[in-house]
């Protein structure tokens, strides 16, 4: 059975498939409930601030707008303007504003309409969120989320297409968070919201139209991740392979095509950047004695670097059978040039290549 | 009661005086009247009262803070050239009004947020001078344990004590945001200096206060330098009152502790009234350096700091006012100043004195809800644990 649907935005797509499932009597399989990583976002903030009065959301274009990509869409008709609050362009003062509320006992959400405009309010997420429960002593905690978009999207050039994972992970204080299905969203989100500390949650552009499957534990209201645990998205034996967010779904076709010729990859999600799951890469890295990180940042005291490192520090590193290899993003501003920008970018068969140098074959 | 207004309390002044001694304490007045300075209003079309009357205990309130202000920052400038305090020391001396003033003017629910030069603040707000010193010397027994120093300090509706020069004016903002949000009734006095005020976040912070009206006061503190660089080097417009545009604005005497007084309780009431934001320009004067490590002399003359304590001290002049208003005699007032003397310089000894944290401490409160037990110390096999000390008020 084919569709052509023609719609310009996912959001109406995601409904439209969804009024079809419950028309139609479907297979098993069509039946297991999807979810787009949009929706899982949507509905994590809905629950939270149906739970949490003092939760709400600003930022630019959150509200009457529904959000710049549609992530909030409906929680203004739902709320009102007190709790979704459009923001003008001014992110060092939206984003103080939310930090300031956080210490006197709110608990925003700050939208950013991508991190890279994050980079205007980057001392209020650093110096008035990250450091002040230290500096206190304990006694002004700020229970604040930093969302939006991250990383490249698709030809936007250099100023929209950075990954910010490895800048904020350097800072302890933080807690990050890089989710990458719609289970990873949901449960992720919900867990930051009501965490005491700041959280700077990364998400994928590219990824909010993306369905992924999602059981009812999922959609239940008190479903939360733990942050700072991994997931293991494949098991295997000969490689590992650690990403985060985009970095998982390359990691996983590459292992899939790995697979064809008897290579068997396990793909770990990290899901948190900050603090780092180096315990399930340790402990995937003692069976497989072989290692690729995976990201679209820089490589450059990137994420991946970092792993590399942890990994020389513990246990894991005697375990190796060869070193750590990288695969990142090119070191390179990026490129609005298409052809240049997908070689600035990590390809499947670049794990993929990475892969069978690495084991030798 | 006795009407005076500024121009003649020095002549009546004396009179009173050896009346005063006369009378000794038998005849002292219960309070008193004066006229201040007129305010420059920007935006209002009428302003704060300029005849002020203040009863004989809030008079001898506002001239201990002053002192305790005064003698604790002299404490604390001792210390750094001892090389007991490091770092960072930015002291309030010359700028005692201002404070006082507006704390006179805060009930129970509102809350301030600063810069740097807060070991005053720090005070008025509830911690002990013993405690203000202790940080500064970084021992335990400071507001926050040692690990903030001079510039963060933070207490009950106090949200410090902020290192980043105009970081705080969004931050005030947003404090007053959870006090509209939370129904709370408070106001957040939000302070700057005349350094900060060019900041562009404090104009977004302007914008969207007064876009959603709320319960902020701005005040800029114009002490006429900021770093070294005066404020006719630094700022187009020097009529910080007038720099909000939209938020109504008030020109005030920050060298008179009753002028700040006034203008803040007007502009409470203007917030509280549902009016918005408000800006109050307190004028006031630095006798110290930006910080312990300027002179402070390249830019201004020794000539100018004299001058400004001769004729337009806060303590001097208020105490003018108390002595030649009857409501304390001169004697009540030493003894005052030697209680806190005495006070202070006990505080000096137990701040230096008492003990650091110990090493046990290095990861403590990091998170209020630590995921991971340890952090790592300066080499991988050292690790630190993360300990949880302080009561964390916003965790439930």
């Amino acid at each position: 059975m084919a569709f052509t649907i023609s719609f310009h935005k996912p959001s109406a797509l995601t409904n439209t498939v969804k009024i079809l499932k419950r028309s139609l009597n479907t297979t098993r399989v069509l039946a297991n409930k999807q979810m787009t990583v949009r929706d899982a976002l949507n509905s994590a903030m809905d629950d939270e601030m149906e739970r949490d009065e003092r939760v709400f959301i600003l930022g630019e274009e959150v509200a009457m707008y529904d959000g710049a990509y549609k992530v909030s869409r409906g929680l203004y008709k739902k709320y009102g303007e007190k709790r979704v609050i459009d923001t003008p362009i001014t992110e060092i003062g939206f984003a103080g504003i939310a930090v300031g509320a956080a210490m006197a006992g709110l608990r925003p959400i700050c939208e950013f309409m991508t991190f890279n405009f994050s980079l205007q309010a980057i001392d209020h997420v650093i110096n008035s969120a990250a450091k002040t429960f230290y500096m206190s002593a304990g006694l002004v905690n700020v229970p604040i989320v930093f969302r939006g978009p991250n990383g490249a999207a698709a030809g936007v050039a250099a100023q929209h297409s950075q990954c910010f994972g490895a800048w904020y992970s350097q800072c302890p204080g933080l807690k990050v968070i890089s989710p990458y299905n719609s289970e990873d969203a949901r449960g992720l989100l919900k867990a930051a919201i009501r965490d005491p500390d700041p959280v700077v949650f990364l998400e994928n552009e590219l990824l909010y139209g993306n369905q992924y499957p999602i059981t009812d534990e999922v959609l239940d209201k008190d479903f939360v991740l733990p942050i700072g645990k991994a997931k293991i998205e494949r098991k295997g034996d000969h490689i590992t392979f650690v990403a985060h967010s985009k970095g998982v779904e390359l990691a996983l076709d590459a292992a899939k095509e790995l697979s064809s010729v008897g290579i068997e990859a396990e793909v770990i999600n990290l899901r948190s950047l900050r603090p780092l799951d180096i315990n399930t890469i340790i402990q995937s890295v003692v069976r497989t004695n072989h290692i690729i990180s995976i990201e679209q940042g820089w490589p450059y005291a990137g994420i991946g670097s970092e792993i590399s490192a942890q990994i020389m520090e513990s246990e894991a590193f005697y375990h190796l059978d060869a070193p750590v290899i990288r695969v990142t993003g090119a070191d390179v501003p990026m490129p609005y040039t298409k052809s240049l920008e997908i070689a600035a970018l990590p390809q499947i068969n670049n794990i993929v290549d990475a892969a069978k140098k690495l084991l030798g074959v | 009661m006795i009407t005076l207004t500024t121009k003649n309390v020095s002549a009546v002044h004396n009179t009173l005086q050896k009346l005063t001694s006369t009378w000794q304490c038998r005849n002292l007045a219960t309070e008193a009247t004066f006229d201040i300075k007129a305010f420059k209003l920007h935006k209002l079309e009428s302003g704060p009262n300029t005849t002020v009357t203040i009863t004989k205990e809030d008079a001898i309130n506002y001239y201990k803070q002053m002192q305790y202000i005064r003698r604790i920052e002299t404490a604390a400038g001792n210390l750094y050239k001892e090389k007991i305090v490091r770092g960072f020391c930015h002291l309030y001396s010359g700028q005692e009004a201002c404070a006082v003033g507006m704390k006179s003017a805060f009930r129970d629910q509102d809350s301030i947020i600063s810069a740097y030069r807060v070991h005053g603040w720090t005070y008025l707000m509830g911690a002990k001078p013993v405690e203000v010193l202790s940080e500064l010397t970084g021992r335990i027994g400071g507001v926050v344990r040692g690990k903030g120093g001079s510039m963060h300090m933070y207490g009950k509706n106090f949200y410090g004590g902020n290192g980043i020069v105009g970081a705080q004016v969004p931050l005030g903002a947003g404090i007053a945001l959870a006090a509209k949000y939370l129904g709370t009734g408070g106001v957040c006095f939000t302070l700057y200096g005349d350094g900060a005020s060019n900041q562009g976040q404090v104009f977004e912070a302007y914008n969207m206060a007064k876009l959603w009206n709320l319960p902020c006061v701005f005040v800029c503190e114009n002490n006429g330098y900021a770093m070294g660089t005066s404020s006719e080097r630094s700022a187009s417009n020097t009529s910080y009152y007038t720099r909000g545009d939209y938020i109504p604005g008030i020109w005030v005497d920050g060298m008179d502790v009753l002028a700040v007084r006034e203008a803040s309780k007007f502009a409470v009431d203007h917030c509280i009234n549902g009016n918005g934001p408000i800006l109050l320009e307190t004028v006031t004067y630095r006798y110290s350096g930006h910080s312990m490590s300027d002179p402070g002399t390249s830019y201004r003359t020794r000539a100018e700091i004299q001058a400004v304590r001769m004729t337009r001290d806060p303590i001097t002049s208020f105490k003018e006012k108390i002595l030649s208003t009857n409501l304390a005699t001169v004697d009540d007032l030493k003894k005052i100043d030697n209680e806190i003397k005495i006070e202070i310089d006990q505080a000096v000894i137990k701040s230096k004195e008492d003990e650091e944290i110990t090493l046990d401490e290095l990861a403590s409160d990091i998170y209020s809800k630590p995921i991971e037990s340890e952090h790592r110390g300066v080499v991988p096999w050292q690790k630190i644990k993360h300990v949880r000390i302080g009561p964390a008020f916003n965790i439930v």
